[in-house]
């Protein structure tokens, strides 16, 4: 990467060591290639030597800087070079590069341990149970690893987990991935709030950066949350569900029941209580059949009102994958959410949707992981290395 | 051959958005009105209704209503007589804006504003003048109206009482272990469930009960109804299954037979207003979209296209029902509805069987890509209906 133009990957960089991993309250960005891996060794060294190489890499990607020492152009040409070389040239689009581990790196699914950890298993670290309006594929669900690479430029996201990928053969094979194409969510009040498919504003309650005290309390896992997961404290629980919509269905609902079901305009995204956007939803305010909120709309099952005051941090991103058998797109909502514990958190969140969300008509859920995201790695420290210490 | 097309479309659509953004909600209380005199806006206030004009030609009428005020608000377009109504925008919350389009002909009429949703509203006098754009006059909507609702309830009466009818067939010789009848009768008695479908589902307690497919299940929900004893009539395809006992069976069975029986006498006492039944239509042709055309209502049976033509032809008959008011309404929709409801049933017809309808495993993918290009056919202009049926 000689031609590099240090100026404008600087101003885009986000460090990738620190107390927390970047890319969970990092503005997000627009774009998202994820992937989770399964490991195929038995070998607990060889998979600390994975994580160690996938620290190094993801360290000097994003910095902009090759995935490897040598470079994509600069190496032997008798050598494949170290670096794929599709990034050569652009900036560094506020890459981040966010690693996570699956229940399933902890114990088989006959329950026997893998690689030493067992004891070490977060209590919450368990395959999420089946939720009504699951219609999951194995082959888009689960994992003993995940990646989750978001920057501005899709390229840049692609690149990161390709190469990530190559480094990893032989220790781990790619399970599924997923491209996601517009942030859904906003996690900095500095962003304006994008719209999901549906064409309506998404994630506008989300726990955004800038409240620390809310971060603290919802998304980051302390010290004293699991005995048996000391390790975990300081990272955070990441959910992800693929979420397809019924979007040919959907687009033939009348504007006034689209609102309905979201209990916010799609104009202004403002609650139908009134006011604005950011204005609190009043689900007392009567309406002329019930709440002028419904009960079962998206935005009040899903308050934290409603849910013991338990928020997300959402991060998901919108994704068409082509077409479906019969014509329809085949796309939706990548949903992403760091949690402190997901049993307090997500599930019942999600039953409670499941159950009385009328968003639910219009979607079907196809993919589902949890995975638990460690603290950051300090410097000369690799990602996850408290969990094997 | 299809860019073209839209590109005309796109190009002749610009000056029209160009022309609603400039009566926007945000200068609501400027001198109001558009250039034709069609759009009026209107303010609404703790005590009071502002209208741009009192006063517009006949013809399509836009109300651009604005809550200024701190309750929910109604905006109202009302006869003559202050009681007729000829249109309605309800649920407007404050600092929020809905439109109201109504398509009015020449004659004396009231406007109201109702905030807080109580008494008789704020109430003005408002003029529709003579215009070379005036809707042709209309047979009486009343009576239309009243016809439509009175054979829509009698229909739905007549399939909840077949349903019972036939569901008691079904439960008998399934209890009996008569296996093979009890698969034929199925998708029988299965037919006046889904010929009513967006009405008997309207029961959220009943419809998880009756109707639930394994995937829908919460946690720790027991499964039952009909695609229970489904999976036990056809188990070849289920993994490491084990057949019902014979009082396992009964007890599915009597709890079937005692929830359709609620149903029906709930189903009984139900009347309903025009705009259900249009919602009723379209509801239906959803869940073709979603569930038979894809194969997921009848994961075991596969019988998938009865329960396809029943959803079609409850939806046919709620057409049906309201068609005159459509004629009269909107007559280019008539007449497309009743084309792609002719080309679908054409391809269903294909299907038939000596003994009903081809298993949904046994089609091609071109028989269901062709399917589903003929529900979207039809569902986009359905999902018109409700609109056209209100005043």
């Amino acid at each position: 990467m000689a031609d590099a133009v240090p100026t404008a990957r600087a101003r885009d960089a986000f460090a990738f060591r620190g107390a927390h991993q970047a890319g969970i309250v990092t503005p997000a960005q627009d774009r998202l290639h994820f992937a989770a891996f399964d490991v195929i060794t038995g070998s607990r060294a060889q998979l600390i030597a994975l994580l160690e190489a996938w620290t190094a890499a993801a360290d000097r990607m994003t910095r902009g800087l090759p995935a490897g020492e040598v470079g994509p152009t600069e190496g032997a040409s008798s050598l494949p070079p170290d670096d794929t070389g599709e990034a050569i040239g652009l900036p560094v689009s506020g890459l981040t590069i966010t690693f996570g581990f699956g229940p399933s790196l902890f114990r088989d699914d006959r329950g026997r341990d893998r690689f030493g950890l067992a004891d070490r298993q977060p209590t919450a670290l368990r395959t999420l149970p089946h939720f009504p309006g699951d219609l999951l594929d194995p082959e888009r669900s689960y994992g003993d690893l995940c990646v989750q690479a978001c920057a501005d430029d899709p390229q840049v996201a692609v690149h990161a987990i390709r190469n990530l990928a190559r480094i990893g053969f032989g220790t781990v094979a790619v399970r599924w991935s997923q491209l996601g194409f517009g942030r859904t969510s906003t996690t900095s009040t500095s962003q304006s709030t994008p719209r999901n498919l549906f064409g309506f504003k998404d994630g506008t309650a989300n726990v955004k950066a800038e409240e620390t005290d809310a971060v603290a309390e919802h998304v980051w896992v302390g010290e004293d949350d699991d005995p048996q997961a000391g390790w975990l404290a300081g990272g955070s629980y990441l959910v992800t569900r693929r979420i397809n919509m019924t979007i040919e269905v959907w687009d033939r609902q009348p504007l006034g029941d689209q609102e309905a079901f979201i209990g916010r305009t799609k104009d202004s995204g403002a609650p139908l209580s009134g006011g604005d956007e950011l204005s609190e939803p009043d689900f007392t305010m009567p309406g002329s059949d019930g709440p002028v909120i419904p009960r079962d709309s998206h935005v009040r099952v899903v308050h934290p009102d409603f849910n013991h005051g338990a928020r997300m941090l959402r991060r998901g991103y919108n994704f068409v994958d082509g077409t479906d058998a019969l014509g329809g797109l085949n796309a939706g909502l990548f949903f992403i959410a760091f949690v402190r514990d997901p049993d307090t958190h997500f599930i019942p969140i999600q039953n409670r949707m499941a159950r009385s969300d009328a968003m639910m008509e219009y979607l079907k859920v196809t993919g589902s992981a949890l995975f638990a995201a460690p603290p950051g790695a300090a410097a000369g420290e690799y990602v996850g290395q408290a969990l094997f210490s | 051959m299809r860019t073209p097309v839209l590109v005309a479309a796109l190009l002749l659509a610009t000056p029209l958005v160009a022309a609603c953004t400039e009566n926007a909600p945000g200068d609501a209380g400027g001198s109001g009105g558009s250039v034709d005199g069609r759009t009026i806006t209107v303010t609404s206030t703790a005590d009071g209704c502002e209208l741009s004009t009192a006063q517009a030609p006949a013809g399509h009428l836009t109300f651009d209503v604005t809550n200024d005020g701190s309750q929910v608000t109604e905006f109202y377009l009302l006869g003559e007589d202050g009681l007729r109504i000829v249109g309605e925008v309800e649920n407007i919350g404050p600092e929020l804006s809905r439109q109201l389009v109504v398509n009015a002909p020449a004659g004396s009429y009231v406007t109201a504003c109702k905030p807080g949703m109580k008494g008789d509203g704020i109430r003005s006098d408002f003029t529709v003048t003579e215009s070379a754009a005036a809707p042709s006059v209309s047979a009486d909507d009343q009576q239309l109206v009243g016809t439509a609702l009175d054979n829509y309830r009698a229909y739905v009466q007549d399939q909840s009482d077949q349903l019972v009818a036939r569901t008691r067939d079904f439960v008998q010789l399934y209890r009996a272990g008569d296996d093979d009848r009890a698969r034929a009768v199925y998708p029988e008695a299965r037919t006046h469930w889904e010929r009513i479908e967006t009405v008997a589902e309207s029961f959220g307690d009943l419809d998880p009960k009756m109707d639930a497919r394994e995937a829908d299940l919460e946690p720790g929900q027991k499964w039952t109804g009909w695609h229970r004893i489904e999976k036990d009539l056809w188990p070849a395809e289920a993994e490491d299954y084990t057949p019902l006992t014979t009082k396992q069976r009964a007890a599915y069975a009597d709890d079937l037979m005692r929830n359709t029986e609620i149903l029906d006498g709930r189903v009984q006492k139900l009347s309903y207003t025009v705009d259900q039944i249009a919602n009723g239509s379209r509801g239906l042709l959803e869940e073709v979209a979603t569930g038979k055309v894809t194969g997921e209502e009848e994961a075991w049976s596969h019988t998938d296209l009865w329960d396809f033509q029943a959803n079609v032809d409850g939806a046919r008959v709620a057409f049906e029902g309201v068609q005159p008011i459509v004629e009269q309404h909107d007559p280019d929709l008539a007449t497309a509805l009743t084309t792609r409801f002719a080309e679908l049933q054409k391809l269903l017809d294909a299907q038939r069987t000596a003994t009903g309808f081809t298993f949904y495993d046994d089609l091609t993918q071109d028989h269901v890509q062709a399917l589903a290009n003929a529900v979207n056919a039809l569902a986009e202009p359905l999902s018109r209906l409700t609109a056209a049926v209100l005043p």
